[in-house]
C-alpha cells in the first residue's frame, strides 16, 4: 500500500513536469515514464487476465482508455486516466481497510486466555479449553473470558464493548457474569457456566463475523446492476468508435475514438459497488457501538422502513418484577400495615411475599410470629406479636366475613385485616420500564404509524399500561400461540414492515414470524439471541427509536450514494457522446465520485448524536 | 454442510461480487456469500461435492483476483 502511494507520488512528480516541459518529445517522455509508474502493474494484470479468460474486467478497461488516448496523441489524458484509477483503487482500499479497523476494535472483546485455579496454581489456558465448572481467576484490566458466577470478589464490569452502557456494572459474589465485560478493579474468582464456543463473546463474535453475509436490496440492486453496466459501456463505446465515422459525413475517426475512450474510463463500477455495502457496513457498526446488534444489512433496510412497531408487555416495556406500588391503609399508619403483611407473609417464598419483604426492607423478628397457616388460593393467617393477622386476595376476605371496600385497580391486591377488622390493601404491580414512555413517544415523531402492545395479562392491567405508555393499541389475554397469530394478522392488515419487540424468553415464535424481530436484553440470553434479527443488548427500549434513525440514516447515504453515482455516470457518459465532455470530465466521474460517495458512506458509522 | 475460507488481501468489492456470483452457479452449490469486511467466503454444498466446490472455488478466485491468498481453515 505504502509502495503503491510512493510510486503515485513519483508518477505525478513526472506527470506535472510532463506540462511545463519544452519540446515534444520530452513531453512524451516524460508522460511515458509517469504513465508507465501510475499504470504499468495495470496492463501487466490486464494482459495476464486475458490469458486466464477474464477480459472485460478493470484493468482492461483502463488499460484500453489509457493506450488508446496515447494513440490518439493525447498522452496527457492517458496518464491522467490511470493515474487517477490508481488513487481510487488506493483509496477504496484505505477505506475498506478503515471499515476493517472498526469491526476490529469490536473484535477485541475476544478474550485471549482465562486464568484456570488447578489446586492452589493459576494456569493460563485458552478459553476453548476451559470446561464447565472450572474456577477461573479475572484480574483487573483482564477481559472475562467465559460465561460464569462470580464465587468470591467484588468488582466494577466495564460492559461497553457489549452494551454501550459507559457506566459500569457492579458484580459480588452470586453475580453472573458475561464474557466480553472487562473487569475494572477488583480480583474476582467465577466458576464456569458455559464452554467458550456457547458464551456470549464467541455467539457475539459469530454475529458479528456473518452480520453483512445477509445482502439488503440496494446492494443487491447494485451488483445486478454493475454486472449489466460495465458490458453495456463497453459495447456503446465500441459502437460509438466506428459508427458514426464510418455513416456520417465530415466526422472523423479520432474525435470518437476520444468520445469512446471517455466512456470507457467511466466503464468502472467500482464507486458505486463499494460505497453501498461500505455504508450499509457503517450503519452495523456504528449501531453496534450504541449496544445494538444488527444481524444483516437487509434487516437495518427493512427496519428504515418499518410502520408498525408491535410490543411484548412483561419484561420488554415493564420490568418484569413484581414491587408494591401502592399501600393504602385504613387506621393504622402504612408501614405498620406493610409490617403485618410482610410479617404474615415471612415463610412463603412466592414472588408477592418477596416483594412485600422487600418493600418493608428491614429485619424480620421470627419470634413474634405464630400459628402461620396457609391458605391455598386464598393467603395466609398468622399471629403477629399477638394480633391475628389475615393477608390474601378478596376469596380471603369473603371467606373469613371480613367487610372491605372492593377496589377497581389493575395489578395483584393484597388485603390484611387485623384481629377480624379491615386493615387496608397493598397494591403490588410489575413496574414499567423508566424509558418505556419517552421510547413511545419517540417512535411516534419518528413516523411510526402504530404501535401495537401484545400481553398475556388480563384486559385491565393491560390496558392501563398502554394508556400510561401511549400506546395506540392493545390485545389482552393473549398465550404465545396466539402471539404469533396476531403478528400475522397485523402483517397481513398493515402494508408497511412490521417491527416486533420481545424479550426472546417465550416469544421466539413471534419474533421470527415479523420482518424484523427485535430481542431486548438480549445480554446472556442465547434464544432472543438465535431468534431476532435485531438484538438490544440493554433494557432500555429507547434503543429502538436509536436504531431506527440509525437505519434510516444509514438507508438515506446508501440511496445518496447510488443515485449520486448513478447520475454523474450517466450524464458524464451522455455529455461525452455527445463531444461536450473532455476526458478529463470522464477522470472526475470515475475517481471524484468514488471518493465522494465512500467519504459519504463514512458518515453512516458516526452515530454520536443519534 | 457450511465451510468457511478465508480471502486474504481481497479489496474489491465488484471482483467480490464476480466470484460470488461464479461459484452459486456451480453444481452442488446450495449458497456462497463473500463478507468483504472480514473477506471471508462462506460455501454451503452439498457434502460429498464440498472438496471440488472448494477446488473449483480456489480457481475462481485465481482468475479474478491473483494476488488473493485463499486460505481454508
Amino acid at each position: 500500500m505504502k509502495k503503491l502511494i510512493y510510486r503515485l507520488i513519483i508518477s505525478a512528480l513526472f506527470f506535472v513536469s510532463g506540462f511545463i516541459a519544452e519540446g515534444e518529445v520530452l513531453k512524451w517522455i516524460l508522460f511515458l515514464i509517469s504513465y508507465v509508474l501510475a499504470g504499468g502493474d495495470v496492463v501487466k494484470r490486464a494482459i495476464r487476465n486475458i490469458f486466464r479468460g477474464n477480459v472485460f474486467d478493470e484493468n482492461f478497461l483502463m488499460a484500453i482508455a489509457s493506450i488508446g488516448a496515447f494513440l490518439i496523441n493525447e498522452a496527457p489524458e492517458g496518464v491522467a486516466v490511470m493515474l487517477f484509477y490508481q488513487v481510487g483503487e488506493a483509496f477504496q482500499a484505505y477505506a475498506v481497510g478503515e471499515s476493517r479497523k472498526s469491526i476490529a476494535n469490536l473484535m477485541n472483546i475476544r478474550p485471549d486466555y482465562a486464568n484456570v485455579k488447578v489446586g492452589e496454581e493459576l494456569v493460563k489456558k485458552d478459553p476453548d479449553d476451559v470446561m464447565v465448572g472450572d474456577i477461573i481467576v479475572i484480574k483487573p484490566g483482564e477481559k472475562v473470558p467465559l460465561d460464569g458466577k462470580v464465587t468470591e470478589g467484588v468488582s466494577l464490569l466495564d460492559t461497553s464493548a457489549l452494551t454501550g452502557e459507559s457506566v459500569p456494572r457492579e458484580v459480588i459474589a452470586g453475580s453472573d457474569i458475561l464474557s466480553g465485560f472487562i473487569n475494572v478493579n477488583g480480583l474476582i474468582t467465577v466458576e464456569v457456566t458455559k464452554e467458550f464456543g456457547e458464551s456470549t463473546v464467541s455467539k457475539i463474535l459469530d454475529l458479528v463475523e456473518n452480520a453483512s453475509s445477509k445482502k439488503s436490496k440496494s446492494e443487491r440492486f447494485i451488483t445486478k446492476f454493475a454486472r449489466y453496466y460495465t458490458p453495456a459501456v463497453v459495447i456503446i463505446a465500441a459502437i460509438l468508435a466506428i459508427v458514426p465515422p464510418l455513416i456520417i459525413e465530415g466526422e472523423i475517426f479520432k474525435d470518437w475514438i476520444y468520445r469512446s475512450l471517455s466512456f470507457l474510463v467511466v466503464s468502472c463500477p467500482c464507486a458505486l459497488v463499494i460505497s453501498v455495502p461500505l455504508s450499509f457496513f457503517g450503519g452495523i457498526g456504528g449501531s453496534s457501538k450504541k449496544g445494538i446488534l444488527v444481524k444483516g444489512s437487509n434487516y437495518l433496510e427493512a427496519l428504515a422502513q418499518a410502520e408498525t412497531v408491535v410490543f411484548d408487555k412483561t419484561g420488554t416495556l415493564t420490568k418484569g418484577v413484581f414491587n408494591v406500588r401502592e399501600v393504602n391503609a385504613k387506621d393504622i399508619s402504612e408501614d405498620e400495615l406493610l409490617k403485618y403483611a410482610a410479617y404474615a407473609e415471612n415463610y412463603s417464598n412466592h414472588p408477592i411475599s418477596l416483594s412485600l419483604k422487600r418493600a418493608y426492607n428491614k429485619e424480620i423478628v421470627n419470634d413474634i410470629i405464630k400459628d402461620v397457616e396457609e391458605i391455598p388460593g386464598h393467603g395466609v393467617s398468622a399471629v403477629v406479636g399477638g394480633k391475628k393477622i389475615l393477608a390474601g386476595n378478596e376469596k380471603l376476605m369473603v371467606k373469613e366475613n371480613i367487610g372491605f371496600s372492593k377496589e377497581n385497580i389493575s395489578g395483584t391486591v393484597v388485603h390484611v385485616a387485623i384481629d377480624g377488622d379491615y386493615a387496608g390493601y397493598i397494591l403490588i404491580a410489575d413496574e414499567v420500564k423508566e424509558d418505556s414512555a419517552a421510547a413511545i413517544k419517540k417512535l411516534k415523531e419518528l413516523k411510526i404509524k402504530q404501535t401495537i402492545m401484545l400481553t398475556g395479562d388480563n384486559k385491565q392491567i393491560g390496558e392501563e399500561t398502554a394508556k400510561e405508555l401511549g400506546i395506540d393499541k392493545v390485545y389482552t389475554e393473549l398465550l404465545p400461540v396466539d402471539k404469533v397469530e396476531k403478528i400475522e394478522e397485523i402483517i397481513y392488515n398493515n402494508k408497511g414492515k412490521v417491527a416486533y419487540v420481545g424479550d426472546g424468553i417465550n416469544d421466539a415464535p413471534v419474533l421470527a414470524r415479523a420482518d424484523i424481530g427485535i430481542a431486548m436484553g438480549g445480554l446472556g440470553s442465547d434464544a432472543a439471541i438465535e431468534a431476532a434479527d435485531i438484538v438490544i443488548m440493554t433494557d432500555e427500549p429507547s434503543k429502538i427509536a436509536t436504531a431506527i434513525n440509525i437505519s434510516k440514516k444509514t438507508l438515506r447515504i446508501a440511496t445518496q450514494n447510488i443515485v449520486f453515482a448513478i447520475g454523474i455516470k450517466a450524464f458524464i457518459l451522455l455529455l461525452s457522446a455527445a463531444g461536450y465532455a473532455s476526458m478529463w470530465a470522464a477522470v472526475f466521474a470515475d475517481v471524484g465520485v468514488t471518493f465522494i460517495a465512500v467519504l459519504n458512506s463514512f458518515r453512516a458509522l458516526n452515530v454520536k448524536n443519534i | 454442510m457450511k465451510k468457511k475460507i478465508i480471502l486474504e488481501g481481497l479489496d474489491c468489492a465488484n471482483c467480490a461480487a464476480k466470484i460470488e456470483n461464479d461459484i452459486n452457479k456451480l453444481t452442488g452449490v446450495e449458497s456462497a456469500s463473500i463478507n468483504l469486511m472480514t473477506t471471508k467466503l462462506t460455501i454451503e454444498a452439498e457434502d460429498d461435492k464440498m472438496q471440488d466446490v472448494i477446488e473449483t472455488a480456489r480457481k475462481i478466485v485465481n482468475k479474478y483476483e491473483p494476488d488473493v491468498i485463499f486460505k481454508t481453515a
